[in-house]
């Protein structure tokens, strides 16, 4: 990794802020060893304003379609007042970047877009500054805008490149640097065409996977077909023959390098590699919630789990309360394992190199944690994290699917054996089998409710979902909320709004229920159980909207469903319709609403992409996609066998930017899909009377639908 | 065993396998990366070129069915910087996330739109099922094939 010193040297003249302590930044930039990891933490963001008045800002923040470069260099060019176009962000590299933890969690724009607008502004202010001192006047009166300081008393102006050229200037971020409020915004708060759009349409951006670099070779990697299994033998036959082939195996890792993808394809039916499947029944789909809500983790749950998130919350005394509610209901939901299908699957170019200090790896790789990858492959091949450089081109996409660097060390491996850059791709095959799941789940749901609407007790015992979103934000006097970690046969991790989807659907299914044997409108319902202000608005706001209160025509059902997370409101109404298609009866959206609050709106149709965006996943998870697993193996790993939406699946859709200027900016990635799969439901519920509870809710159309889990 | 292919107007003598995909011709010997991998078995269209005026999956299409015929890809519609109508209409609708789909849609509709100059949009819908957006900008890509059917000569331009 670059020491702060080389990296300053590197930059030239010009003026550099950087987000960091002014302690920390002394000593790094003085002659002592390379920043840690540890240290370069603390340092933000970097930007840097050269001669020629270009902004070049550097973040460890990567794009992955969600819109964050647009977003990221908006808030830039809104505090140092430049146009957008005069701003290139260098993103996710680890050599280039300072550290950064991942961009995942929606915390792009709470915490990199706000680190970046102090950057920026305490810039500006030193670009004032230096105005003034040019022109031998108080700074008081100066403005900034279009990339220059004007005094507005005489009409004189002075660019910025020309402040800051010939000289290195370095400053730290100030504190008290004066943001611009988000109703002054003139770049923020609009609607910035995409940066790189025009690469996208023409097809010249390279993604991972368009990347060439000289020699290269192509990958493969040999598969088991079960989880769990050991290379007992491996013997690279008529492959190892072919001209130019390398074949490498080194304890269960066992791969090919090709000089064109086809040719490794083909080496890979010749080679012959001998697995030792584990021993022991694997829980299938057919059994897998009963066994998540038997094989509980004990030991994380006593403890509470992932860092204590999993802690069970208790309020009052949930069960007196249940014992003395007016209604009780007790009902169980349950989600599937579910895929990303990332378009661009897994890839990786690795390429070494050898210096006066020994090896060094380069990867380029679409992942949404470059510097976990980074430490990923320097503790797989020894080296110091340092000697490892991790890129990041836009990639993709990835909705949490790509946290780890599996194919990177892969890659990795390969190019070592061969001694030549190696390009690793996954298949979609692949992708399907070897990556990681959204964590398949069992929710329990027993609650009470008062005559008057009004929830008395609340018992939510969520197993193996996860713990996100799990704690009602109805007020509930008394609760006791778990979530149990169960041994999952598959490998399970991120997932765009991870276990906050599954934890809305079963809560939000709960209420719809409870509204009904209460015989309340399930808007007022909600309404009455609601005391966050924002949360009661975005809930009438897309009633308004979608007309909640009118019947729907007739065989439609309307539905809604509604939350709070990851800093956003959100409120979803549906209408669902039953068609016919391919000779099967099945529930169709036809129309949806989605109003949503995460503070000011930074990018107003970038919002409405990733809002819609999402809406349109939730489809895909809310009725039709399941992974089909048994005995240790996958048995939809095709996109033939594993529904995604598609066009045709698309409903009418309109979204409610609820732009609250005076909250602090929040992200946008994720929050939207989680009102899709309750407000479905409520809405299938409406047009037929069969009321799903398990997740996806129509796989082979209506008669599929289930009402009652299994596993219970 | 040499193949002649006819790529965006330039004419290529290729020795290469014939059961090659013309997907990993286009990309690893032809430089042509805008063409791109998603599901190797004609599931979501990522991969589509246009043989003549037809949009062929060019993951499933073996090098030696596309010989002699004129194929254009991605790269094939811009003219001398001016981008083809649906690719502009693409960027006035903002019609991507990750952008990852968003050749093989361009296209798929350059080819629907050849097959049917003002498509309605239950007839956009039913030319671009076979492509996949998984960020689901399905709507805005609707729209840019409404907006590039009305921005004539859409249906014609960018013919080899």
């Amino acid at each position: 990794m670059t020491t702060r010193r080389e990296f300053l040297e590197r930059l030239g003249a010009g003026l550099v802020v950087t987000l960091v302590s002014r302690d920390l930044f002394a000593q790094t930039t003085s002659h002592q060893p390379p920043a840690t990891s540890h240290q370069s933490e603390q340092i933000g963001a970097w930007l840097h304003i050269g001669g020629d008045g270009h902004v070049t800002v550097y973040t460890g923040k990567v794009e992955f379609g969600q819109g964050i470069r647009t977003s990221l260099a908006q808030e830039v060019a809104e505090e140092l007042r430049v146009p957008v176009s005069s701003i290139q962000m260098i993103m996710g590299d680890t050599e280039l970047t300072p550290f950064d933890m991942g961009t995942f969690g929606s915390l792009s724009t709470p915490q990199m877009g706000s680190k970046l607008r102090k950057v920026s502004a305490t810039a500006r202010e030193l670009l004032i500054a230096l105005a003034a001192q040019h022109w031998g006047i108080a700074p008081a009166g100066l403005t900034a805008s279009d990339g220059h300081v004007h005094d507005p008393k005489s009409g004189r102006t002075i660019g910025f490149g020309e402040l800051t050229a010939g000289r290195q200037l370095v400053e730290t971020v100030r504190d008290d640097a004066e943001l611009t409020e988000p109703t002054s915004w003139r770049v923020a708060g609009t609607s910035v065409p995409k940066v790189g759009a025009r690469e996208l349409v023409t097809g010249r951006h390279a993604y991972t996977s368009d990347i060439v670099r000289p020699g290269m070779l192509f990958g493969k990697v040999i598969r088991p077909t079960m989880y769990g299994s050991k290379l007992a033998d491996f013997d690279g036959g008529s492959a190892a023959t072919i001209k130019r082939v390398v074949v490498t195996r080194d304890g269960d890792f066992a791969g090919i390098a090709a000089p064109d993808a086809d040719m490794a394809t083909r080496a890979l039916a010749a080679v012959r590699a001998t697995w030792t499947s584990p021993n022991g029944a694997q829980p299938g789909s057919s059994d897998i919630f009963t066994y998540l809500r038997t094989n509980i983790l004990k030991a994380i749950d006593e403890r509470g789990g992932e860092g204590g998130r999993g802690r069970p919350t208790v309020k009052g005394d949930v069960d007196a309360a249940l014992a003395g509610a007016t209604k009780r209901l007790t009902r169980t939901y349950t989600v599937a394992y579910i895929a990303h299908v990332p378009l661009e699957p897994r890839a990786a170019v690795a390429e070494w190199s050898r210096d006066a200090q020994g090896d060094k790896l380069t990867v380029w790789t679409g992942t949404q944690r470059p510097f976990a990858v980074r430490d990923e492959l320097a503790r797989a091949f020894g080296l110091a994290p340092e000697r490892v450089r991790v890129i990041v081109p836009d990639t993709g996409s990835g909705y949490g699917g790509k946290h780890t660097g599996e194919c990177a060390v892969e890659a990795a491996r390969l190019a070592r054996a061969a001694r030549k850059p190696v390009k690793l791709v996954w298949t979609r095959e692949e992708e399907f089998r070897w990556a990681y799941f959204r964590p398949g789940g069992v929710i329990d749901v027993d609650a009470g409710v008062h005559e008057d609407g009004k929830l008395v007790g609340w018992k939510f015992d969520n197993y193996n979902s996860g713990p996100a979103g799990i704690e009602p934000w109805y007020a509930i006097p008394n609760q006791r909320v778990v979530h149990h970690p169960s041994d999952s046969p598959l490998r399970q991790g991120s997932y765009r709004g991870l276990a906050a989807t599954a934890n809305h659907f079963a809560r939000e299914t709960h209420m719809s229920e409870l509204a009904s044997i209460l015989t309340m409108d399930a808007l007022q319902f909600r309404l009455k159980n609601i005391e966050d202000p924002r949360l009661h608005d975005v809930f009438t706001a897309a009633a308004e909207r979608f007309g909640w209160g009118k019947p729907a025509p007739a065989g439609h059902g309307y539905g809604m469903g509604g939350g709070f997370e990851k800093g956003g409101y959100f409120a979803t109404f549906t209408e669902v319709a039953l068609e016919t298609r391919g000779g099967v009866r099945e529930p169709r959206v036809v129309r949806a609403v989605t109003a949503f609050d995460n503070g000011p709106t930074i990018n107003p149709d970038g919002l409405r992409n990733q809002i819609v965006g999402a809406m349109i996943q939730g489809i895909g998870g809310a009725l039709f996609e399941a992974i089909d697993f048994d005995h240790g193996v996958v048995r939809n790993a095709h996109l033939a066998q594993y529904r995604v939406p598609r066009f045709s699946d698309v409903p009418k859709i309109d979204v409610v930017l609820m732009d609250r200027k005076d909250k602090p900016a929040m992200g946008a990635g994720e929050t939207p899909i989680m009102g899709m799969a309750p407000a479905i439901g409520a809405a299938i519920y409406e047009a037929t009377g069969i009321r799903p509870r398990s997740l996806p809710m129509a796989r082979h159309g209506l008669q599929s639908v289930s009402e009652v889990p299994t596993g219970r | 065993m040499p193949i002649e292919l006819d790529v965006n107007g330039r004419h290529h003598h290729l020795d290469v396998e014939p059961s090659r995909t013309l997907l990993s011709v286009l990309r690893d010997h032809l430089a042509l990366t805008g063409t791109k991998y998603g599901c190797g078995e004609g599931q979501c269209g990522a991969c589509t070129v246009l043989v003549g005026d037809h949009a062929v999956r060019s993951c499933s299409t073996p090098v030696s069915a596309a010989a002699g015929l004129a194929i254009t890809t991605i790269e094939g519609l811009e003219r001398e910087g001016r981008l083809h109508p649906v690719q502009q209409a693409f960027l006035d609708e903002g019609a991507m996330q990750c952008g990852y789909c968003t050749p093989g849609m361009i296209i798929a509709a350059v080819s629907l739109l050849r097959a049917n100059a003002s498509p309605n949009e239950q007839q956009i819908v039913a030319g671009m099922q076979g492509n996949v957006c998984r960020c689901g900008t399905y709507p805005r890509i609707v729209s840019a094939v409404q907006r590039a059917a009305a921005s004539r000569p859409a249906a014609t331009e960018g013919r080899q």
